[in-house]
């Protein structure tokens, strides 16, 4: 199927096999291989990516529903030069360490920041239950988001 | 301190690539004309193979070439071996079964590959398995660990299923001083069985350049040079000067990627087969299925005391479940990395452990975060806990009258170690202070006016890092040395590139590493840049597990250092018409003593490169090489101190409070080392209360997906209270110890020992689940 989707800002057409998974899509046909797969189950988050404006698992969307949607990805929200407040806090805050689940964690990071009305600790952790980290325990990346959110 | 020096929390040089989505992970990498790969695994958890029937998945569109165990076979592969081979009692060799990479005339456990799909994508090599028609006469299962000597008969010429009885310690005395004791607890345990999950599954890329005969394999290894150093002279894929091994970044290992396993052997040799570049990447239900496991094991242990509490004799009979093959550490887990640490933080004279090593029709089993470590820490700290409650003492002073005192260092262990150096009471006194200790019982009170039990618990652990020396190793069955090569090459312009065997695979070296040799040289920071993971540019490496990459791949760094020091010394005192002898090096200065004469060290990399005023006896270059081979083992040790909170309604356990206190030594980077305990007591605590692999009666893997493996998430783990004390290693230049593994082999016995405080029920299992906590509170 022929879908059209915006990505980065940038407008993608692309003729596809109709059961392309959105993060195959992103990885594989647009070649940006920050968004990550680490489940077949949409149980890990590593795939998280925005769509229209949500942070959403891009495993669990097919190519017919990105159809017409607007994709951001991990590589679209900063750069080395400008990093975006959160990338900039999780460096900080050392909130990674092999980096894996790290676009995932970001992009949730930011759609919970964006949208909560109030964050504490408890909140960013329940916020979080989406994503695996098999490697911070957690701790740093939740002082990541909760620095970010003091600065936003 | 420099604000980038040793003991600096300098933030880390890979994190930019890793945050913007630039990092470079096996599955980023694509090759022209590149395939699929697709694994042919068995359904059945032991079985005859029979007929394989490809002409379905080859009639398909796309697909190029079904290859099986057999085709491997007839190439003559090698078997996958184990690198460690153990003696038992007797004196006699371990019996190691037969491990082809795949499978062709028996399979031993669901997953087991037996054959690959090679086709133009990944839906055509995935469609094309499903088509595979093989034949299996399924055979009974061997699942049940406690039963496995007594089953079914696994592997020819292995009877029992055992593949060693070893023992460590003196017996007879271990036994007269129990027979004599004035006190003896006795515990069962089990250990659960655990799955990695690195959050990148494993991957591998196999490239075959026909003309040159050259392989490559990009592959998610944590030790890239053994994994070639075995493919060329075991399994003989290609000879070792023509197959470079890269391990780009890669995304978590925790042990799982130490190992050589079928799928990347498959794909390199696969490659030269068909001709064209082989990528196969795990769903992470393969890595449930076919990545090697940790821990399983069951032991009875008896610790015989005095009238007083002192520990006399502490007795250990484990039977510890080694899969379906020995995986290639996975002999010695149980065994070297086990028995040798049940002495623990104590003075117990007389220490004698049994260890029976099975097989079943299970995933191979082999070193996981602290592998051997944790599960002797288990059994020590938990019939401690247990013998303090017997005795009606409290757990922290029971602890304190058996430490080892700091002036009874070197201390000799009954069972074959030497402890160089250590502070006990220092950690434990630290711990208790950080967790209020003295304001438990006000706690516990209110919990119980809110209806919940609440427990606390204590580790006082030991493990032993930076495996060492080789030469003792290698006699006591290491396949390899396990020393660590460091080179530095200064460029003419005075920045350096650093080369190093050790891998990273989030314990940010290229940071640490960088921070330690631009202390040493007194240049910054950012002119060093350490480069790792790849055959085809470091020379030789032993790569990263038992939280050796400091301790030994850092001081290899240091040797190599010492080198360029001392040859910089002779240039500049050249240079500087001084004594050789009258030359000192300081803050990034060859300096003449007692003059105001000196150059820098960048001014002397350029003469080394530009000869013009330089001496005749010294070659011209700035760059060295060393080996570094460590002449004991390093000894972490430190305490934790878990708190829970157990509602008794529902019999879910909360963790409401971790402190943990450790002795790494000196550190480089305190915010590194703190990141690295997190994670480790989040792996323990994921241990203790949640993670559980499990196979029902026919070997199927019941907990096979994150829906079925309860991994910990950011809601199952509190914040956690992390302190250090310190005494410097005494025989590594940089004094330090290693923190890789810490937080996973103490946690779980002091969270299992507030479990079963708060519970009230000693025979509480890992993991302590809800439902079995209602049943334990329910008497």
């Amino acid at each position: 199927m022929e879908i059209s989707l915006t990505v980065n800002g940038e407008a993608r057409t692309l003729d596809v096999p109709d059961n392309t998974l959105l993060v195959d899509i992103i990885r594989e046909h647009l070649g940006l291989t920050g968004t990550h797969v680490g489940c077949d189950t949409s149980q890990c988050g590593a795939c998280t990516v925005h769509m229209n404006g949500a942070a959403i698992k891009s495993c669990a969307v097919l190519a017919g529903q990105a159809d017409g949607a607007e994709v951001t990805t991990i590589e679209g929200i900063g750069t080395p030069d400008a990093l975006h407040p959160m990338q900039a806090a999780f460096r900080e805050c050392h909130a990674l360490q092999c980096g894996f689940c790290t676009p995932g964690m970001i992009m949730r990071a930011i759609d919970l920041v964006e949208n909560a009305a109030e964050l504490d600790g408890q909140a960013v952790r329940e916020g979080l239950e989406g994503n695996l980290c098999r490697c911070t325990g957690y701790q740093n990346i939740v002082k990541a988001v909760l620095t970010a959110a003091e600065s936003a | 301190m420099s604000e980038t020096g040793i003991g600096a929390s300098v933030r880390r040089k890979e994190d930019v690539r890793f945050i913007t989505g630039n990092g470079r992970y096996t599955d980023d990498i694509n090759q022209p004309g590149q395939t699929y790969a697709v694994f042919l695994r068995s359904p059945y958890a032991r079985a005859k193979v029979g007929e394989i029937d490809a002409s379905g998945a080859l009639a398909l569109d796309g697909v190029i070439s079904v290859l099986t165990g057999a085709d491997m076979a007839a190439d003559g592969l090698g078997d996958i071996p184990c690198g460690w081979l153990v003696k038992q009692k007797d004196g006699s060799d371990m019996v190691s079964a037969p491990h082809p990479p795949l499978a062709h005339s028996v399979v031993n456990y669901v997953g087991e590959p037996y054959g690959i799909v090679i086709a133009e994508t990944l839906a055509a090599a995935r469609e094309g398995a499903e088509l595979v028609m093989a034949d299996f006469d399924e055979l009974e299962a061997v699942v049940d660990l406690g039963g496995a000597t007594g089953a079914d008969q696994i592997h020819e010429g292995v009877p029992g299923n055992l593949a060693y009885d070893w023992e460590l310690g003196e017996k007879a005395d271990t036994e007269a001083a129990l027979a004599a004791a004035a006190h003896v607890t006795r515990v069962d345990l089990s250990n659960n069985r655990l799955i990695p999950n690195a959050m990148e599954p494993r991957a591998a890329l196999g490239v075959y350049d026909a003309a040159t005969e050259d392989h490559t394999l990009y592959t998610t290894s944590q030790n890239p040079h053994l994994e070639r150093l075995i493919l060329s002279a075991f399994v003989q894929v290609a000879p070792e000067h023509k197959l470079r091994v890269v391990a780009p970044d890669v995304g978590g290992g925790f042990g799982s990627k130490i190992f050589v396993y079928a799928e990347e052997t498959a794909v390199i040799w696969a490659a030269r087969k068909v001709g064209r570049p082989v990528k196969w990447t795990a769903d992470r239900s393969e890595s449930f299925l076919a990545d090697a496991h940790g821990r399983d094991h069951l032991t009875h242990a008896e610790l015989g005391m005095d009238a007083d509490g002192r520990f006399l004799a502490l007795k250990v009979k484990t039977t510890a479940n080694l899969g379906a093959y020995l995986s290639t550490f996975g002999s010695s887990v149980p065994t070297y990395l086990y028995g040798t640490l049940l002495a623990g933080q104590y003075a117990t004279p007389n220490i004698h452990v049994e260890v029976e090593g099975v097989y079943t029709n299970t995933c191979p089993v082999d070193a996981y975060r602290g592998a051997g470590r944790p599960e002797a820490t288990y059994v020590v700290e938990r019939i401690v806990e247990t013998a303090a409650r017997e005795l009606g003492k409290d757990p922290a002073e029971l602890r304190r009258l058996n430490m080892i005192k700091p002036d009874q260092f070197p201390y000799e262990t009954p069972v074959a170690l030497v402890y160089d150096i250590g502070d006990y009471e220092a950690s434990l006194d630290k711990a208790l202070e950080l967790v209020d200790y003295a304001g438990f019982a006000a706690r516990r009170a209110a919990s119980e006016a809110e209806g919940k039990k609440r427990g606390i618990g204590f580790a006082c652990y030991i493990e032993a890092c930076g495996l060492a020396p080789s030469q003792l190793a290698i006699q006591l069955g290491a396949g390899v040395g396990l020393y660590e090569s460091g080179e530095i090459r200064v460029n003419p312009t005075g920045n350096v590139t650093v080369f190093t065997g050790s891998h990273s695979h989030g314990q940010g070296h290229e940071t640490t590493f960088a921070q330690v040799v631009s202390d040493k040289f007194g240049i910054p920071f950012e002119d060093v840049e350490v480069v790792h993971g790849d055959t085809g540019r470091v020379e030789f490496g032993l790569g990263t597990y038992g939280s050796r990459s400091l301790a030994v791949g850092g001081s290899a760094l240091i040797g190599a250092a010492e080198k360029l020091i001392a040859k910089g010394k002779k240039i500049a005192a050249h240079m500087l018409e001084a004594d050789p002898e009258a030359v000192e090096f300081a803050d990034g200065d060859f300096v003449v003593r007692d003059s105001n004469q000196s150059l820098s060290f960048g001014e002397v990399a350029f003469a080394a490169y530009v000869p013009t005023n330089y001496p005749t006896d010294l070659e011209p270059g700035f760059s060295e090489k060393a080996f570094y081979d460590p002449e004991n083992f390093t000894y972490p040790a430190g305490t934790h101190i878990a708190e829970v909170e157990v509602d008794v309604a529902t019999g879910v356990v909360k963790l409401v409070n971790f402190v943990a206190v450790d002795d790494f030594g000196h550190v480089i980077n305190p915010m590194i080392v703190d990141g690295q305990v997190h994670g480790g007591v989040a792996q323990g605590a994921g241990q203790a209360l949640l993670e559980h692999g499990i196979y029902d009666e026919y070997g199927q893997l019941v907990t096979g997906s994150y829906m079925d493996y309860c991994m910990p998430r950011a809601d199952d783990v509190p914040d956690f209270t992390v302190d250090t004390t310190v005494t410097p290693c005494t025989h590594n230049p940089l004094g330090v110890k290693g923190c890789g593994e810490a937080g996973a082999i103490g946690s779980p016995a002091a969270i299992m020992n507030a479990v079963t405080d708060a519970v009230g029920d000693n025979t509480v299992s890992m993991p302590a689940t809800p439902e079995k906590v209602w049943r334990a509170l329910q008497g």
